[in-house]
């Protein structure tokens, strides 16, 4: 279901490639790229660099995480010492400065906060359908951002208790965790 | 000891579409204005902060860009970032070399240009605005989503509706039509504002700021050189600052934004008002209002309404002029524009014409005590900068 369907993704794409199309044939009947925007006439000049941006992110102090992640397990760090416990994992703790922490498993259930559809999406999401996002608090106290499995927002409502599940995310193929409403 | 500081010069862009200009021209625009509203030249100026977020346009050093443009060179510069409060953060370091006395005169300036990126891409920058690596990448959250987070808990909580919220767009477009400056100049009605479509449920298009170009700039001086430069300085008399957690997980409550309340708190502190009288001596004020939620939880964290009463307010059109404190009366970003790191040294401009009463008539506020504040957010509450403005001395 929805396979054939036309994403934003695919209407952001036809709109640039219409849009450098038509810079393409100004340059050429020009000679320089320049092109009336299409609003205001007013004169602008295309960039003809490009630049293409993806990180790489050490996560050597972290990498329990992904592993246990990867292993259908969500996992947090404690600190030994005082006891705070951290989501997102993070390696030290900045209340007593000890290092190196421990990890431990997080529950699987807790009460939803709050939440919101995203329904204009940033470009590298718009393949995507419309997807729900939510913030769930968990009895050791700490909240966890993920996707809810939910279509309509107006199912949703602040209380309501969720069970985290480990899913894989496609059509990427790596796992990630997600919010299932408990009904 | 620090010394008294005072605005001795503003100017302020059009906002808006502005592919008319290129960023050093559109930050000449405002430096022009104020230079000449200070009567000073560039030597004059002993330093210029120059605020800008960038990454949707084309220059990466854009203070020395506008520093050469507008002829301020080798003064000494630097570009600062606080997210959508950066303008204010600008001003707060260039009220800081004059207190401190390290110079008698400097230049806050802010400049963005968000249109020299597609909407798609300048949608993509300000959603990784929060924790890229834990809220972003995987759940692609955007910047109208983080606010839905707050606007979600705060419908629940206070049963406030989506009508509701659309009131401070219907105000905020009221003031905007009035304003040449703005980037939208035209009344709104609740209806229109209700069937515009979902961009975050519950958030719409029309309880969103829109993407704009746009600067400002501010001139700062000592008391001594203000003096001599006019009869009608503006001081500033309190700037109060705060931050928060970068990812919204890490937040206790979605129905206040912690960092405004202590910006808050530390600026009425420093101006000594004190907040339960605050509507007694405010004459008027230019909230953060990115969204419309955001300038609701503003009214509650800035003390002009209790807690779960800032829905009030607006239903009741108290922050319309001859209301309890006329808010946002230059169209606020809902309305004016929201050029992200301009938007700072826009409010301090807007403000110090609204106490000189130099603002178009209908909406102009009354100034009675002189006193003005602007409250400037950056990001979902990661920064908060709150500026108390004054027409008489500290
Ligand atoms: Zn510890």
């Amino acid at each position: 279901m929805g396979e054939e369907k036309k994403t934003l993704k695919d209407m952001y794409d036809s709109q640039m490639k219409q849009f450098f199309e038509f810079v393409e044939s100004m340059k050429k009947s020009l000679g320089v790229p320049m092109f009336p925007d299409m609003k205001s006439g007013r004169a602008q000049y295309l960039d003809q660099r490009e630049i293409t941006l993806k990180f790489i992110i050490s996560i050597e102090n972290i990498k329990d995480f992904f592993n246990a992640l990867a292993e259908g397990k969500l996992l947090a760090t404690k600190c030994e010492n005082c006891n705070e416990i951290y989501f997102p994992p993070q390696r030290d703790c900045p209340k007593c400065k000890a290092s190196g922490l421990g990890w431990i498993e997080l529950s699987r259930e807790g009460e939803l906060v709050t939440f919101t559809q995203i329904n204009v999406k940033p470009y590298s999401f718009s393949h995507y359908d419309d997807y729900i996002v939510g913030i769930v608090r968990l009895p050791e106290g700490v909240n966890v951002t993920a996707w809810i499995r939910e279509k309509d927002p107006t199912k949703l409502k602040p209380g309501m208790k969720m069970r985290l599940e480990i899913v894989k995310r496609e059509p990427e193929d790596y796992y990630t965790y997600e919010w299932v409403p408990v009904s | 000891m620090s010394r008294n500081v005072a605005i001795v010069g503003v100017g302020h862009s059009k906002f808006g579409v502005r592919n008319d200009v290129s960023l050093p021209e559109l930050a000449w625009e405002s430096i022009k204005m104020a230079l000449e509203d200070s009567g000073l030249e560039q030597k004059d100026i002993q330093y210029v902060v120059v605020s800008n977020v960038g990454g949707w346009s084309s220059e990466p050093l854009p203070a020395v860009v506008v520093n050469e443009y507008a002829g301020i060179c080798p003064t000494g510069t630097v570009r600062v970032e606080a997210a959508c409060a950066s303008g204010s953060a600008a001003v707060k370091l260039a009220y800081d070399m004059v207190a401190s006395g390290h110079v008698d005169i400097a230049m806050a300036v802010g400049v963005e240009k968000m249109n020299e990126s597609p909407t798609p891409t300048v949608v993509e920058f300000i959603g990784r605005a929060g924790n890229y690596f834990w809220e972003f990448q995987n759940f692609g959250l955007t910047f109208p989503g983080y606010y839905a987070l707050y606007m979600t808990a705060y419908m629940h909580k206070y049963g406030a509706t989506e009508e509701d919220f659309c009131k401070v767009a219907v105000k905020n477009h009221y003031y905007g039509a009035r304003n040449p400056k703005a980037q939208f100049q035209k009344e709104i009605t609740i209806e229109k504002c209700m069937a515009s479509r979902y961009i975050a449920w519950p958030i719409k298009l029309f309880d969103s700021s829109p993407i704009t170009d746009g600067s400002a700039a501010v001139i700062l001086a000592s008391e001594e050189v203000a003096k001599q430069l006019t009869d009608s300085p503006v001081w500033i008399r309190a700037i109060g600052y705060a931050s928060d957690t970068s990812n919204l997980s890490k937040r206790d409550t979605f129905t206040s934004l912690r960092a405004g309340v202590i910006a808050g708190e530390k600026a009425y502190k420093m101006a000594g008002i004190d907040k339960d009288k605050v509507l007694n001596i405010i004459d008027v004020a230019e909230v953060h209002d990115c969204f419309t939620i955001a300038e609701v939880m503003a009214y509650e964290d800035l003390g002009f309404a209790k807690r779960g009463e800032g829905i009030e307010m607006i239903r009741n059109e108290e922050t319309y002029i001859g209301g309890k404190i006329p808010v946002n009366l230059s169209g606020g970003l809902k309305a004016k524009g929201h050029p992200i790191a301009a938007t700072g040294e826009g409010m301090i401009a807007e403000l110090t014409n609204q106490l000189l009463n130099r603002v178009e008539k209908d909406r102009q506020a009354p100034i009675k005590n002189g006193y003005a504040l602007a409250h400037n957010i950056g990001g979902t509450g990661h920064y908060a900068y709150v500026t108390i403005l004054s027409l008489s001395k500290p």
